[in-house]
């Protein structure tokens, strides 16, 4: 969207800071538990709780998925890299100093291609630990609170910090970038993206400058952007306010600013005079971080293939519907079991898998799951079955429900007295007794009345207990009736 | 003298042992304990009493400095804002001691937070120096010196940044070692320089230094600065070692025998070591080192530097000291930490935090560093051509209690041993005779990168000829 009316003589430039909390089993330099809890400090240990006499030990696993994201986002993996010390003080920061990356950081120069082709720059990704919460009594902030307590489950648990090259030119972009970035990092399952628990975060730098000059604006920093919208909405109120200011005479100052989601507002939080001196220094306690070659090229073997090109594949390859490619990439497990499926399925075509799993397939996992038993070569195999006629659609979905665990679905199939019964000279003798049974439906049909062909129909279907093939039931039936088929 | 030897070879229970030294304790004037560990200690001590212990050391009593953990245990770095701190998990040096049989009996004055050369800076008040009640013990490990030299207890922990097992080990006439940077896990020691800091035996011979090495060195994998490397087990014998010396070069680094910088009497007594040593047939070597001074002034740097990050974490909001009068979050931490700290520890927490900000880092903290790999490389140098260095380990003997008011010329008398810290290299202070006062004199003998069997060698080699 192009700025109208007075805005239209700016440029809106932009760079975005994504801090995503990696799903490690433990936090990035103590043993405790990385994952959430009901109860307040509960996941805490000797290090994350800035113990005197406590030392980092570095989590490999963290490290691992650090480099795993940096090559999904086309980064160059550094072979050296140093954690430093950022030092403030506040009492969700249990050590006085947040263990980061700072001139070296392990990831570098990156980028992610928007739909439109247009490539936004990633400077760096450095690893780093986040800081625990505050939870402020009889008042949802600290201003008015009675008290505050600290609670530390957050404290240590791994983040990477995404930085982008103000490349970004529209709020549009601002927010496809961050959805692309979300999408890759949960694809490659490095975090679960939960934005409202705040596993995936984003500040905005800010600014603005004449169109046709290059010059950088003086930026300002937005926080608290918890969602595509919000940041969107964020941008496009820092735009107008920037260019409001400048408009009216104003200079623009540079400083953080808290983005309110009620409002879709912008306000000051401190100015660059007040900001922090972090007196960053290497970290003692640890050493430098050293990736080899061999690792990082054994970590991109492990990569899986990224969501744009399984996109494209999807589409020219296998001519797979554009809703259902996008419902496989959304669910990373879904997204497994086709390739599984695919793997082992032989008649099936690959549209007609993908759209069972992401319709009677996805929908049984969310209302079923953890109780269903079906393995990828069940579906392989009843996809086959129906798609040779030897099964109907609702056989196999009663089929899929009813399986058990250490049985197969042809065994549950067999075990039913088999598959679709198609053979005519089986069917004539169950129509023929049917239509014995009713000859005032019969009546009808030869009437004209086609329709009433579908209460004979069920009747059959009841007589063999649903493997009757319901084409050929009708075919019979009509032409039994004297009726053109 | 008490040996851990004369201890193993006690007939006298170990709960005896155990009570004994408590009330003892109870009634010592040097002000060099500063808690006692009375129901960890009474419960191992029956233990060993009632079992048939394979532990090699087991119920040999030993000394704690105060700036290490022990599970349940009060630990507060002779800080007002560590008290009543009581330490959820043990340090890994004090684990293995314990594996090994040995009974933590108490906690030793120390320098608040380990900052000081004589033990004055503690919130517990001085430590009296058991040769001379009217000196100072060292420090900032005066404490564990102290209670090893008043005979109190067969050895005890100290930790080194600048000296402070050395110079009080010096001070006290007793053995202190430092071991290599990276030999023994610091987990559980509570930080004053990380890259500077490292745990190490005191106690009244090398041999039983060398045992205590033994027994608290190796990997740790909760201390990332720990190194694979297998830990020499020694088994020394005074004939040996002095047989060794023949052949051995040893370099005397000649601005540490300039009476400009070092007492002349304890120039004396390193003479008087050169020449027994020569007449063992070790090789004397003068050596040309640079950057004492220099080596100050980089530790003064660095050590600030890393003393003010690691000291942020005590800001009254989950442990120690609070300030609970403050009526903001702001003013809490403030006030806890004007009031918690001591001025000395106050003085390096606002050094650190200078030359680490914005404008100043490279200034000093960068040139510190590399004036620190200068260092590194001139004993990575020397070690070509010398097994080991000696020289005094301070330039004068126990100074009198309240004599150095001049913060800089207290940094001073550490310019012998701080060198060594910077390049992690391992030292030892054995006694070498005494000045006309009786004050008891230092001999320090650096050795190589993790040749602490090298060094204990000569170190006893040296120890056998003096006695």
């Amino acid at each position: 969207m192009t700025p109208s009316g007075i805005y239209k003589n700016y440029e809106l430039v932009v760079g975005l800071e994504i801090h995503v909390q990696l799903d490690t089993n433990s936090k990035l330099f103590c043993c405790a538990a990385a994952g959430g809890s009901n109860q307040p400090n509960d996941h805490v240990g000797a290090v994350s709780l800035g113990l005197p006499g406590a030392l980092p030990v570095l989590n490999e696993q963290a490290v691992q998925y650090a480099i795993m994201a940096g090559l999904a986002l086309g980064c160059a993996i550094q072979e050296t890299s140093v954690f430093a010390r950022k030092h403030y003080f506040y009492p969700d920061l249990p050590k006085g100093y947040q263990i980061s990356q700072y001139d070296q950081p392990l990831c570098l120069n990156g980028h992610i291609q928007l739909s439109d082709g247009k490539k936004i720059g990633i400077t760096r990704i450095h690893m780093e630990e986040d800081a625990g919460k505050l939870v402020h009594q009889g008042a949802s902030g600290l201003a008015g609170s009675s008290g505050s307590l600290v609670d530390l489950n957050r404290a240590g648990i791994p983040l990477i910090e995404i930085v982008s090259e103000p490349d970004i030119r529209t709020p549009q972009e601002a927010r496809q970038y961050m959805e692309k970035v979300h999408e890759i990092v949960r694809f490659i399952g490095v975090c679960d993206g939960d934005l409202e628990k705040g596993s995936f975060r984003c500040d905005a730098n800010v600014s603005v400058r004449p169109v046709g000059t290059t010059q950088f604006g003086t930026r300002t920093e937005t926080k608290n952007l918890n969602s595509f919208r919000s940041v969107e909405q964020a941008i496009q109120h820092e735009f107008h306010r920037q260019v409001d200011a400048l408009l009216a005479g104003e200079t623009i100052v540079q400083q953080t600013r808290h983005y309110d989601d009620a409002t879709g507002t912008t306000t000051a939080l401190r100015t660059k005079e007040e900001a922090h001196d972090y007196r960053y220094f290497p970290d003692p306690d640890l050493k430098p971080l050293v990736v080899t070659t061999a690792t990082v090229d054994a970590i991109q073997q492990t990569l899986p293939e990224l969501p744009d090109a399984v996109r494209s594949r999807y589409k020219t390859e296998y001519a797979l519907p554009d809703n259902a490619i996008e419902v496989l990439i959304q669910d990373r497990n879904l997204y497994q079991l086709f390739n599984d499926c695919q793997a082992c399925i032989q008649t099936t075509p690959l549209p007609e898998l993908a759209k069972w799993l992401v319709g009677p397939i996805q929908s049984l996992l969310k209302t079923q799951s953890p109780n269903t038993h079906f393995s990828p070569s069940d579906i392989a195999w009843l996809l086959d079955e129906c798609a040779s006629g030897k099964l109907s659609k609702t056989m196999v979905k009663d089929v899929l429900e009813q399986l058990k665990p250490g049985m197969t679905a042809q065994e549950l199939v067999n075990q039913q007295g088999g598959g679709q019964i198609s053979d005519q000279s089986e069917l004539v003798g169950l129509v023929q007794s049917v239509m014995a049974e009713n000859p005032d439906v019969v009546k009808k049909i030869q009437d004209g009345k086609v329709a009433s062909a579908n209460f004979l129909m069920g009747q059959v279907m009841k007589l063999s207990q649903g493997r009757a093939k319901p084409d050929t039931v009708r075919a019979l039936i009509l032409e039994a009736c004297g009726v053109a088929v | 003298m008490n040996t851990i030897t004369s201890y193993l070879n006690s007939n006298q229970g170990c709960r005896d042992t155990v009570d004994s030294i408590l009330n003892t304790i109870r009634s010592d004037e040097h002000n060099a304990v500063v808690g006692t560990y009375d129901h960890l200690a009474a419960q191992l001590a029956d233990y060993y009493d009632a079992t048939q212990s394979d532990r090699p050391f087991a119920g040999v009593p030993i000394a704690i400095k105060d700036n290490l953990c022990i599970q349940n245990e009060l630990v507060t770095c002779g800080s007002q804002i560590l008290s009543g701190y009581h330490s959820p998990y043990t340090a890994t040096a004090v684990q293995k001691l314990l594996d090994a049989g040995f009974i933590p009996i108490c906690r030793t004055n120390m320098d608040e937070f380990a900052m000081g050369s004589s033990n004055e800076t503690s919130v517990y008040g001085p430590v009296k120096n058991p040769v001379n009640p009217t000196r100072v013990p060292g420090g900032s490990s005066g404490g564990s010196a102290a209670v090893v030299a008043a005979n109190l207890v067969p050895a005890a922990l100290g930790s080194d940044t600048g000296g402070s097992i050395r110079q009080p080990a010096a001070f006290c006439g007793i053995v202190g070692l430092k071991p290599t940077y990276g030999r023994v896990s610091r987990y559980g020691l509570v930080a004053f320089a990380s890259s500077l800091d490292q745990i190490g035996p005191m106690t009244h011979t090398v041999s039983d230094a060398a045992a205590l090495f033994s027994v608290i060195a190796g990997h740790d994998p909760s201390d990332a600065t720990t190194i694979e490397k297998p830990v020499p087990k020694l088994t020394l014998n005074t004939e040996q070692s002095i047989q060794s010396l023949a052949g051995k070069r040893i370099g005397v680094p000649t601005a540490l025998l300039s009476d400009s910088v070092i007492h002349p009497e304890i120039i004396q007594a390193i003479r008087n070591v050169l020449d027994q040593l020569a007449n063992a047939g070790a090789d004397i070597i003068e050596l040309d080192m640079q950057f004492f001074d220099e080596a100050v002034a980089t530790y003064y740097i660095l050590a600030p530097a890393e003393a003010a990050s690691n000291l942020s974490r005590f800001d009254g909001v989950r442990y120690g000291y609070r300030n609970s009068q403050a009526q903001t979050m702001q003013t809490m931490m403030q006030t806890t930490r004007e009031t918690g700290f001591g001025h000395e520890v106050k003085r390096r927490i606002m050094l650190g935090n200078y030359v680490l900000s914005s404008g100043y880092y490279d200034a000093y903290y960068g040139k510190a560093q590399i004036m620190r790999g200068e260092l590194c490389q001139q004993y990575t140098k020397v070690f070509e051509s010398v097994d080991a260095i000696v020289s005094p380990t301070t330039p004068t003997t126990a100074f009198e209690l309240g004599a150095h008011l001049d913060p800089l010329q207290m940094y001073l008398a550490d310019i012998a041993t701080i060198p060594v810290n910077l390049a992690g290299v391992p030292a030892i202070s054995i006694p070498c005779g005494t000045d006309s006062q009786q004050l008891p004199i230092g001999l320090q003998i650096t050795g190589n990168w993790f040749d602490e069997a090298g060094l204990l060698t000569i170190a006893h080699g040296i120890e056998g000829l003096l006695s």
